[in-house]
């Protein structure tokens, strides 16, 4: 089966100013897939460009297999949800919510109010359509709200149309531009399984933008993470997180952000931190190398051992389930951060020095121009299994 | 709200210290609007019900009578019918032209700035001194716009000087004043309008510059058409300076215009009863027209 949604090698500058370079999705058919990415990345123009609002410079857009690009987006059947709700605030939600479906379904005539419906088939179309705002209304439970109009109702609410708006006529993709970002925390969370329900139901493919990685990381499928106009990585949410192909995807996602000390490869391919050896397994010449560790994958102890940095603690941070602990290397004064157990937080609450340590495995190695680099073989696997 | 268990608060000490203070800084204010706004108004009222004129001893009182008499002065009733006829020429005109040309100029990223200040010039520049050029624009004989009909083969008309064609070369000329500042406004309103209402009418399935114009641009432009529309009759209610200066209410009263009239008899006849009786029913249309537009209109235009 072809892909749902294609966007090929597309490419787009403002000016001098280029804020796209050479980016390729391909989602598949009822696919979920959260573009995520700081501020000012990018991942609204290429919302735009998918949707038909602005012309990339170069790339090819595809949707169900037909090649869109130079189809507007009025013909191409994707449906988007903004982050303003750019409600049509003149009109009542049920005319919000109809108003895709008159612009499809009826004439220019069929339109006009009232005697647009003086023929038979056209109070058929329009009846047709109230009963297709009704069911999409009871879906999204907004059947009271039918005749408010946009400004005497919550954000919340409002959102809820918007998605409303968007879903009712079923159209081949949806396009949704941070449609949360409005809302306030609690709120957010509970519209995230709506949305996600909501697109299970429809089976619709969905490209959603968002700069919040949990929201990506808790609804899409696969995640493409974006970073300066480039897509650095689109996987599962736990490839993502656990294998990142990148240092800036291992920097941008995961609150509080990951460890990164300064590390060396040397010759026969081992691999030192601050003059203590790891591990071994690379390719290449002797070379600056930079280690990630998770704050949960950083070990405190009490006691000091072969491999372990000596830390200051500097501070607890309580946060309920887990507690996050923020140290110094005693050695070179960089900050790091560790995700204790409240368990085992409480051993080392009054502590000034502590050890830390990391399971080899857990490491991941990127080079100095942020490109991951992996062990031909990990060596607490034994590498001489591997050698055999 | 109410405060719980209300028992209303007795002014302390202190609060009368603070209500002593507000008075006396309310009060320059208050007194320069009562002696400069409230008492001539008053005075004015009070006149328009009397006879009274400048240099003449005493008045009678005439009550009611004074309207009376003024809704059977046919020179009042020219004038009103006069103004009527000219604020119903410029007010669309120049309503429409203005949103035309705006979203002419919007829809051009190009040049915005200039033909801005082109339609604005008009506003910026003195009535008085422009009525001289169009004096001269419309002069019958070397006038250019006569010279521009000649040169099609089209017969000259008489711009200012026959009684059927002044109202409306007057209404041009207000029409040319009011675009300018119509056209500002407009383009204003248009670049307050939310850009993803736009794109949303285009994934909806909107799609000629019609439909979006009567989906998105023509009901979120409400306020600033409904606040155009009553700048611009509420001015062209208030048309003097083009009058005294070119037509002078000629030719055969052709375009005697109200407030031309209140000019003429408070400050050349020195009828100052009649001429307040004019002014205060002057100022009745135009809170009519405010009252129009905050009561009825403003309710259908601002959604929120
Ligand atoms: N119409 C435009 N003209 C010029 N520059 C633009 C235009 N639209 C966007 N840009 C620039 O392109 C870059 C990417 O913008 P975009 O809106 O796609 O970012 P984003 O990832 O959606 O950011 P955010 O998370 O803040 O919404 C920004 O630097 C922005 O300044
Ligand atoms: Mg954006």
């Amino acid at each position: 089966m072809a892909p749902a949604l294609v966007l090929k090698h597309v490419s787009k500058a403002f000016g001098t100013q280029s804020v796209l370079r050479d980016v390729s999705i391909e989602a598949d058919a009822g696919e979920f897939i959260a573009l995520v990415g700081p501020s000012g990345c990018g991942k609204s123009t290429l919302l735009r460009i998918a949707a038909g609002l602005e012309r990339a410079d170069a790339g090819e857009v595809s949707l169900a297999g037909v090649n869109v690009t130079d189809t507007r987006a009025a013909d191409r059947d994707m449906a988007m949800v903004f982050q303003s709700y750019a409600l049509y605030p003149h009109l009542t939600v049920r005319q919000n919510i109809a108003l895709p479906l008159a612009m499809r379904r009826l004439s220019g005539f069929e339109r006009l109010p009232m005697i647009g419906r003086i023929t038979p088939s056209a109070r058929a179309k329009h009846a047709s359509i109230m009963a297709d705002v009704e069911r999409t209304a009871e879906a999204l439970r907004i059947t009271e709200l039918l005749n408010r109009k946009p400004g005497e109702m919550s954000g919340g609410q409002r959102q809820r149309v918007a998605l409303g708006r968007a879903i009712v006529r079923r159209p081949k993709a949806f396009l949704m531009d941070e449609p949360l970002s409005n809302l306030d925390a609690a709120l957010r969370v509970h519209m995230r399984a709506e949305i996600v329900s909501l697109h299970r139901a429809a089976g619709v493919v969905t490209l959603y933008v968002t700069h919040d990685q949990e929201e990506a990381l808790g609804m899409a499928d696969r995640v493409a993470v974006m970073i300066g106009g480039r897509i650095l990585q689109i996987a599962s949410p736990e490839v993502i997180y656990t294998d990142p192909e990148h240092i800036d995807v291992a920097s941008f996602i995961g609150s509080p952000k990951i460890n990164l000390l300064p590390g060396k490869i040397v010759h026969g391919g081992r691999l030192f931190q601050a003059g203590r050896y790891l591990f071994s397994g690379f390719s290449g010449p002797e070379r600056d190398v930079t280690i990630g560790i998770r704050p949960e994958h950083l070990f405190l102890s009490t006691e000091a051992h072969e491999d372990s940095i000596p830390l200051f603690l500097q501070r607890l941070e309580f946060l309920g389930s887990e507690v996050i602990a923020h140290l110094k290397n005693q050695n070179d004064g960089r900050a790091l951060i560790a995700r204790l157990e409240p368990d085992h937080a409480s051993d080392v609450a009054g502590l000034k020095q502590l050890f830390a340590s990391a399971t080899d495995h857990e490491l991941m190695v990127f080079e100095t121009d942020g490109s991951r680099v992996r062990a031909a073989a990990s060596v607490a696997d034994g590498a001489a299994s591997y050698a055999a | 709200m109410q405060p719980e268990g209300g028992k209303p608060r007795r002014l302390t000490r202190f609060d009368h210290r603070e209500v002593r203070a507000a008075l006396l800084l309310c009060a320059p204010t208050a007194v320069l609007m009562l002696a400069l706004l409230v008492l001539p108004t008053l005075a004015v009222l009070g006149l328009s019900f009397t006879d009274a004129e400048l240099g003449v001893p005493g008045f009678q009182f005439l009550g009611l009578g004074a309207y009376a008499d003024l809704f059977t002065d046919r020179a009042f009733l020219r004038a009103f019918r006069n103004t009527a006829i000219y604020v119903a020429l410029v007010a669309p005109a120049s309503v429409v032209i203005g949103l035309v040309l705006a979203l002419l100029i919007e829809a051009e990223v190009k040049g915005r700035a200039f033909f801005r200040s082109v339609y604005f010039l008009p506003v910026v520049s003195l009535t008085v001194a422009m009525a001289s050029v169009w004096q001269y624009l419309m002069h019958p004989s070397f006038g250019p716009m006569n010279l521009v009909l000649q040169r099609f083969g089209l017969p000259s008309i008489n711009w200012l000087g026959s009684s059927d064609n002044v109202l409306t070369s007057l209404a041009l000329i207000g029409i040319w004043q009011a675009l300018g500042f119509n056209l500002v406004l407009f383009l204003a309103g248009l670049t307050a309008i939310n850009r993803d209402l736009y794109a949303a009418a285009e994934m909806d399935g909107v799609r000629s510059a019609w439909s979006r114009f009567w989906t998105v641009t023509w009901p979120m432009l409400g306020p600033t058409t409904l606040f155009v529309v009553t700048i611009t009759m509420i001015n062209a209610v208030k048309v003097f300076e083009t009058v005294a200066t070119l037509t002078q209410g000629g030719p055969s009263k052709a375009s005697e215009v109200l407030l031309y009239t209140i000019y003429k008899e408070g400050f050349v006849y020195l009828h100052i009863g009649v001429a307040s009786a004019m002014a205060v029913v002057f100022v009745a249309v135009l809170l009519v027209l405010l009252l129009v537009q905050t009561k009825v209109l403003e309710k259908q235009v601002h959604y929120a």
